[in-house]
């Protein structure tokens, strides 16, 4: 234990005698708080829409202000040319084309189901499928609105089967408080991850790890000597990034905050234990950083920060029962937004602690004082 | 001689693949001596003194140090030795005090008996300004004195020293080489390797490697008188080419064929 702390406060004095790290440390994770959070969000303001209007009708023209008055949808264009909205489509003008054919205003009159075709620029499918979803729900209420004015006895039994809605954990569907729980988690996770594994590996290339390895210190005390400080500096980073959400993003915070660093800390024992593994297989930092690099695209764009997990192949959904920054973003969404106490997400604990467990386990292991 | 024997080499072998690094060597160091530890470049000296320090596993022959089997107990051997590796190796970015402190600490020292100790080295060294600065900072010189008071810090039984006094100035070499002698004096044992034939009559006893083999190993004396050299240098230019096999002639004269 002794020896321990002699070694974990060589691993500070060296952190923070590097001047720019040492402030890096705490400033990273506050600028990409203020970038991010903001930046990363799913809402679309004003989708680009085209409207070819073959028709002409009073009808058409009814449906056409019922998406001028709607805020999703900004009308670049009225045409009755097929040809210029494909160019405007083609030309990135426009994101969406309704096309209202002629016989739209007829066959609505004649009491007719009236078609109309939407073209939309697919190149994002997330905006895609959510512009796409905007305007269906506009259509839908024009549809309604015909109903009942031809025939208002129609609108009771319209009516019987009303759906209302009710969004729980994020009544108002605000993407800060979605995506600020998943950016705390890659703030707590990327600096110890990149840091403690180029921390091991430095001292593999300078050879000062031979002076180390010619002493009696038993291989688990190394190992947790450089752990220690990044286990630190992440839960401060995780205090730092919490201020910032509570004081300029409103955060919601319903859970307990002895529970969220107590998982977070688990955590990053898991991300720390699979740095320093990566590092005792890797000879030089590029190395390192090369594996490094690769993993946490792998972990950040699998733990669903971005994606519902659900929505993967089963296949994508056995490895990501590895990935740590998966359970940790379920847990922080959980405790935050929803306040889930322990027994909701003991699962995800477990899960964590045999990760953390289990790498530790091999760190020590495959670092070795004897070649 | 009826010294004790502290570190006890017999068929040490170690291969990396095909590669013959050490080659049978057999030989016994003796407790409070100073034994150099000589060869060209590529000989296979550090190999052995990294298997001597339990950095490196045997692949096969018998090897105790201190008294503990260096195949099954490095650790035990780590305990009771010092080591000052070829390449300056203390933390560049902690000071004098600051790397003593950590090592003293990792040997098991107490913080007060450390800082006593440090004060004196610093004292002895005449460091005492140089205490508290980044050993980045520090010329050559004092780096490896600084590294070969680091290895003997926690009074070990042996210290090893890979080519301390590599690039270092006459001046200081002399220096070192006291400071070699004043350890041995209280009684640490002295493994060290040079490439430094005036080094060489400093010891009590020489080996000379070539090819992963020890080809000669007596007093300076001796071995001057064997090969009816004027000096260690010339011992070691007439056996110890680099590259080419050692004659069978000079095994018979050492006995060791």
């Amino acid at each position: 234990m002794r020896t321990i702390i002699f070694l974990i406060k060589k691993e500070f004095l060296q952190i923070f005698r590097d001047k720019f790290i040492g402030k890096a440390i705490f400033g990273i994770p506050i600028v990409q708080m203020l970038i991010l959070v903001p930046a990363i969000t799913f809402e679309i303001k004003s989708a680009r829409l085209c409207i070819i209007d073959n028709d002409m009708t009073a009808e058409s023209r009814g449906l056409i202000s019922k998406l001028e008055g709607s805020p999703f949808f900004s009308i670049v264009q009225a045409t009755s040319s097929g040809k210029e909205a494909n160019d405007l489509l083609y030309g990135n003008k426009t994101d969406l084309v309704l096309h209202i054919p002629q016989e739209f205003g007829r066959d609505l009159g004649l009491g007719k189901s009236a078609k109309v075709m939407a073209s939309v620029n697919a190149i994002n499918a997330m905006t895609a499928q959510l512009s796409w979803a905007y305007l269906s729900g506009v259509i839908r209420d024009y549809n309604i609105d015909i109903i009942v004015s031809a025939n208002p006895a129609a609108a009771a039994m319209m009516a019987s089967p009303s759906i209302t809605y009710r969004y729980w954990y994020n009544e108002m569907l605000n993407y800060k408080h979605y995506m600020l729980p998943g950016i705390l988690v890659i703030l707590v996770m990327a600096i110890g991850f990149i840091l403690a594994g180029l921390n091991m590996v430095r001292e593999k290339e300078i050879g000062t790890i031979e002076q180390i390895n010619v002493t009696p210190v038993k291989k688990y005390q190394f190992v947790t000597a450089k752990m220690v400080p990044f286990l630190v500096i992440g839960l401060i980073d995780l205090a730092i990034g919490l201020g910032i959400g509570k004081l300029l993003f409103d955060i919601p915070f319903e859970g307990s905050l002895f529970l969220l660093f107590l998982c977070s800390a688990f955590f990053l024992v898991a991300a720390l234990g699979m740095a320093l593994f990566l590092s005792t297989m890797s000879g030089t930092q590029q190395q390192f950083m090369f594996m490094a690099f690769f993993f946490m695209i792998i972990f950040i764009l699998m733990s669903g920060i971005f994606t519902p997990l659900e929505s993967m192949p089963v296949w994508a959904q056995k490895i990501d029962l590895l990935n740590p920054v998966a359970y940790l973003m379920r847990i922080y969404r959980m405790i935050m937004l929803k306040g889930s106490a322990y027994a909701d997400i003991e699962r995800d604990i477990f899960a964590l602690v045999a990760i953390a467990v289990v790498f530790t386990a091999l760190a020590i292991n495959r670092y070795r004082k004897t070649a | 001689m009826n010294r004790k024997t502290v570190i006890r080499v017999r068929d040490l072998v170690k291969k990396f693949g095909s590669f013959v690094a050490n080659d049978r060597l057999s030989f016994d160091v003796y407790e409070g001596e100073i034994f150099g530890f000589l060869g060209a470049n590529g000989a296979g000296k550090t190999t052995a003194i990294r298997i001597l320090t339990g950095l490196l596993e045997p692949t096969s022959g018998e090897v105790m140090v201190a008294g503990f089997d260096a195949c099954r107990q490095p650790e035990e051997i780590k305990r009771n030795i010092g080591y000052m590796c070829q390449k300056f190796s203390l933390y560049e970015d902690l000071t004098i005090r600051e790397n003593i402190m950590l090592y003293g600490g990792i040997y098991g020292l107490d913080r007060k008996t450390i800082k006593e100790r440090t004060e004196r080295l610093l004292d002895k060294l005449r460091f005492r300004e140089y205490g508290d600065r980044l050993i980045s900072a520090l010329p050559l010189g004092l780096k490896q004195k600084l590294a070969f008071s680091v290895a003997v810090f926690h009074e070990p039984r042996i210290v090893f020293l890979d080519e301390p006094t590599g690039g270092v100035d006459p001046l200081t070499r002399r220096q070192f080489w006291e400071m070699i002698y004043e350890t041995a004096s209280a009684g640490i044992t002295v493994f060290v390797t040079t490439h430094y034939m005036d080094e060489a009559e400093y010891c009590d006893r020489i080996s000379i490697m070539s090819d992963g083999r020890i080809v000669a190993l007596d007093t300076p004396s001796e071995l001057k008188r064997k090969y009816d050299a004027g000096s260690v240098e010339d011992v070691f230019v007439k056996i110890a080419r680099p590259g080419m096999k050692y004659s069978q002639e000079t095994a018979d004269i050492n006995g060791l064929g």
